[in-house]
Order: structure tokens, then sequence, then C-alpha cells
């Protein structure tokens, strides 16, 4: 048994890669990269417009958000599927259409994770800041943002792991990642899906759950940092992985 | 149905395993936090996947068949869904019940209760009310997961609607039905939770 992993390994781990397209576990990782960066600084936006005192942002935003929120993601990449060619008006590769839209699923998660950060922090910090002179985008950029997203830190590696489990859905539109590859060998040996896809799961697991020990500890060494290192981090009340899918 | 189906396994087996990792076996709390772990930190689609696939062969002949007919497809979805999330629903009420003070659970023991009926009826009580809202963040995920469940005959689908690209209204038609229909559910289910949320909030002192 184990023979025929060592003989698939590489397969999930890389693809075809010398000799053909990359896949498996790096394209997998790589979307997640690619989704969470493209989606952070849309994130930020989104989460300004929704704190926005102006109507006109915040409403558009919070929209925006609650639509994308409330449809579940494999109903996002078919959209895209459809939509995306259609507005550029060419083809567009799977590998595209699921970047597209794992940022825009992200960016409006992320969104309430960064609102949360910035409505945590004390009223007072924003209105020290524009008694002092500050504008408003100075007041965000130097005083706000800086505090907020640090306390976000552990939200977002654990955003980072859901968005590594959300590529699975790339296999619904054949993106070459780590689950589209498991199928492969699983369709290629016919007779061993148990244990293609028990791999598949410990795969997985091994990443995503170094991720969370990796969320945990930045958690604690924030908390320690916040109540200034007296205070065992006990009660930490953090949950590492917010979304399940 | 199917979205009721892994409900009630995911809340029952949640329930279950909160109350058993509070009930302070060293062993048994490893092995639910264990559990938990690897439900986490696994796709949906890739527990799907092990559950379609995977565990049918592991089983004998006879209930092969029987599954076969009997809409096996729902059944394992359910199963997978259900258990994935019961881990979720499981962290849920656990951090409910670190919210319920300690003197709760003593006070309930000395009453004569025993440790399940105290759970019963003094702890899980005031820990679901605590717990609610993530609790029903969770509901609404799990109805949006069991859109993964077709993600099976949607990649067949996928081949089919390259083929027939210039009758992309219908599947136009289709697929925003679908979408408003989840929309408007997960929508509900957010805003029931907040109703909710409101009506069960114990006065503060």
């Amino acid at each position: 048994m184990w023979e025929i992993f060592s003989e698939h390994l590489p397969s999930l781990l890389i693809g075809q890669y010398p000799n053909g397209p990359l896949g498996g576990l790096a394209l997998t990782l790589i979307l997640s990269v690619l989704g969470l960066g493209l989606a952070f600084p849309l994130s930020i936006a989104l989460a300004l417009c929704r704190t926005s005192p102006y109507a006109v942002f915040r409403i558009p935003s919070t929209v925006i958000v609650y639509m994308v929120r409330g449809i579940p993601l494999v109903m996002l990449v078919f959209w895209s599927y459809f939509l995306v060619p259609g507005l550029i008006g060419g083809t567009v590769s799977a590998f595209t259409t699921l970047v597209v839209t794992l940022v825009v699923y992200q960016a409006a998660y992320m969104s309430e994770i960064v609102r949360a950060g910035i409505e945590a922090l004390p009223r007072g910090q924003a209105e020290a800041a524009r008694s002092l002179g500050l504008g408003y985008g100075r007041t965000m950029k130097e005083i706000i943002l800086p505090q907020a997203l640090y306390n976000m830190l552990p939200s977002l590696i654990s955003q980072f792991i859901s968005t590594v489990k959300e590529t699975s859905i790339g296999y619904v539109i054949s993106v070459h990642e780590l689950t589209y590859s498991a199928s492969q060998v699983n369709s290629a040996l016919l007779t061993r899906p148990l244990e293609v896809f028990a791999t598949l799961s410990l795969i997985y697991f091994v990443v995503c759950y170094s991720l969370t020990q990796c969320a945990q500890i930045v958690d604690k060494r924030i908390n320690r940092r916040r109540t200034g290192a007296a205070v065992s981090t006990e009660g930490n009340s953090h949950d590492p992985v917010l979304q399940g899918q | 149905m199917l979205t009721a189906a892994s409900w009630v396994l995911a809340v029952v087996l949640g329930v279950t395993l909160a109350t058993v990792r509070v009930a302070g076996n060293p062993v048994a709390e490893r092995c639910v936090a264990g559990w938990v772990a690897y439900q986490q930190n696994v796709p949906m689609l890739a527990h799907l996947f092990l559950w379609y696939f995977g565990i049918p062969t592991m089983l004998p002949d006879s209930v092969q068949s029987w599954i076969n007919t009997n809409n096996g497809e729902l059944i394992f979805a359910s199963i997978a869904i259900g258990l994935c999330m019961s881990a979720y629903f499981c962290e849920d009420v656990r951090s409910g019940l670190r919210a319920v003070p300690h003197g709760q659970h003593e006070a309930a023991r000395s009453l004569g209760l025993s440790f399940l009926k105290s759970m019963r009826f003094v702890i899980l009580p005031q820990a679901i009310r605590t717990a609610l809202p993530p609790f029903i963040n969770h509901t609404v995920i799990l109805f949006k997961n069991t859109s993964l469940a077709m993600a099976l005959g949607a990649a067949e689908m996928t081949y089919v609607v390259r083929e027939m690209e210039n009758q992309t209204f219908k599947t136009f038609e289709a697929y925003s039905l679908a979408t408003v229909f989840y929309l408007v559910v997960s929508l509900g289910l957010m805003g029931l939770g907040a109703v909710i949320a409101r009506n069960l909030q114990t006065p503060t002192r």
C-alpha cells in the first residue's frame, strides 16, 4: 500500500511540475496566498466604508458584505465562472476564476474582522488623533489601522486556514489543486478510494493544524503584550478556526 | 432535508462532545480535542469525498446495496457534514460552558443533582444561551455547506455547461434561482438569530 503512496505523493504535492503544470498542494498554497493577499486591501477598504459615517459608503458596502456572506462559495464560483469571461470578453482560466472568487469571498469575511478590530479600539483613540489635527486618512493610516491590524493577526491567520480549505472548491471547476489531484490519483488507481482520500485529509490536516498552532502562539503572544506580561493567558477565548468549509 | 439531518446530527454530537470535554476525564478530553482538530482542519469537500467514495468500500456488500437503493448520497452527505460541523458546535458549546461560573456547577451538585442532571437542567441551558450567536453563525455555515454536496454532481456539470455555452440563458436562470434561495434562507437565519439572541438575553444587573 505504501509503495503506491510514495509513487503518488509527488503528484499530490506539486502536480506534474517539472514536466507539466504546477498542481497539488503547491498550487493550493499559491491560491490561498494570492486570494488572501489580494483580498486584504479590498477588505480594509470595505471595512472603512462600513465604519464610515456617510451612508453613501456604508449602505452599499454593508449590502455587499451581507450578500457575499449569504451565498455559498460554490455558488459564487459558478457566478464568476460565467460572469468573469462575459465581463472581460475573453476566455479566462479556471485558476483566475478561482482567485477572483476567493478574493471576493475573503474580502467580505475579512472586512468583518477588520471592522471588529477597528470597533474594538477605544473611541478615544480616534478622537485624540483628530484633536491633534490629523485628518481622517492619517488618523486611520497612522493610529487606528496599525493597532487594529496587530490585534487582528490571529484572526487573519485563521482566515488563511479557511482559505486553504476553501481552495478545495477549485475541484468543481477543475483547478489542479490538492483535492483535484487526489481525485485524479483516485481515478488512476480506481480500487482504493479510502486510502487516497484518507491521505488527502491527512495532508490538509498537517498543513492546517500547524497553521492553527501558529495562530495560537501568535494569539498568546499578543495577549501577553496587551496585558503587560503579568497575567497568564489561561482564559484564551480566541477561536482559532472560525468557519467550516 | 440535508440541512435538517446534518444539523440534528451536528448539534446532538456537538453538545455531547462538549459535555464529555468538561467532564474531566483526561483521556476522553484528549480524544475529543483530537476529533475537533481533525474535523476543523480538513476541508468539508475532503470529508465528503472520504464518506462518498472511501467509507462505502469498507462496508459489507449487503449494506452497500441497501445504501445504494436508499439514496446513499444523501445519507453520506449528511453524515459527513454533520460530523464536520459537530466539531464547530462542540467548540461553541464549550466556550459557552466556560462562561458559566463554576459555582453554578458546585451549587447544582450540592443540591443533590447528578453530573448529568446538573448539566441538563442547570449548566447547559445557561451555556447555550451565551453560545447562541456563534451557534447561529455555524448553522448558516452548515446550510451553505450543504451546497457542497452537489459539488460531486457539479463536477460533471461544468463539462456539460462548456458544451452548451450558447444556451447560457437557462443555466443563468437556474443559478440565479439557487443563489437567491440560498441568500434568502441565510439572511433569514441570520435575522432569526439576532431576534432569538435579543429575546434570550439575560438582564444584566
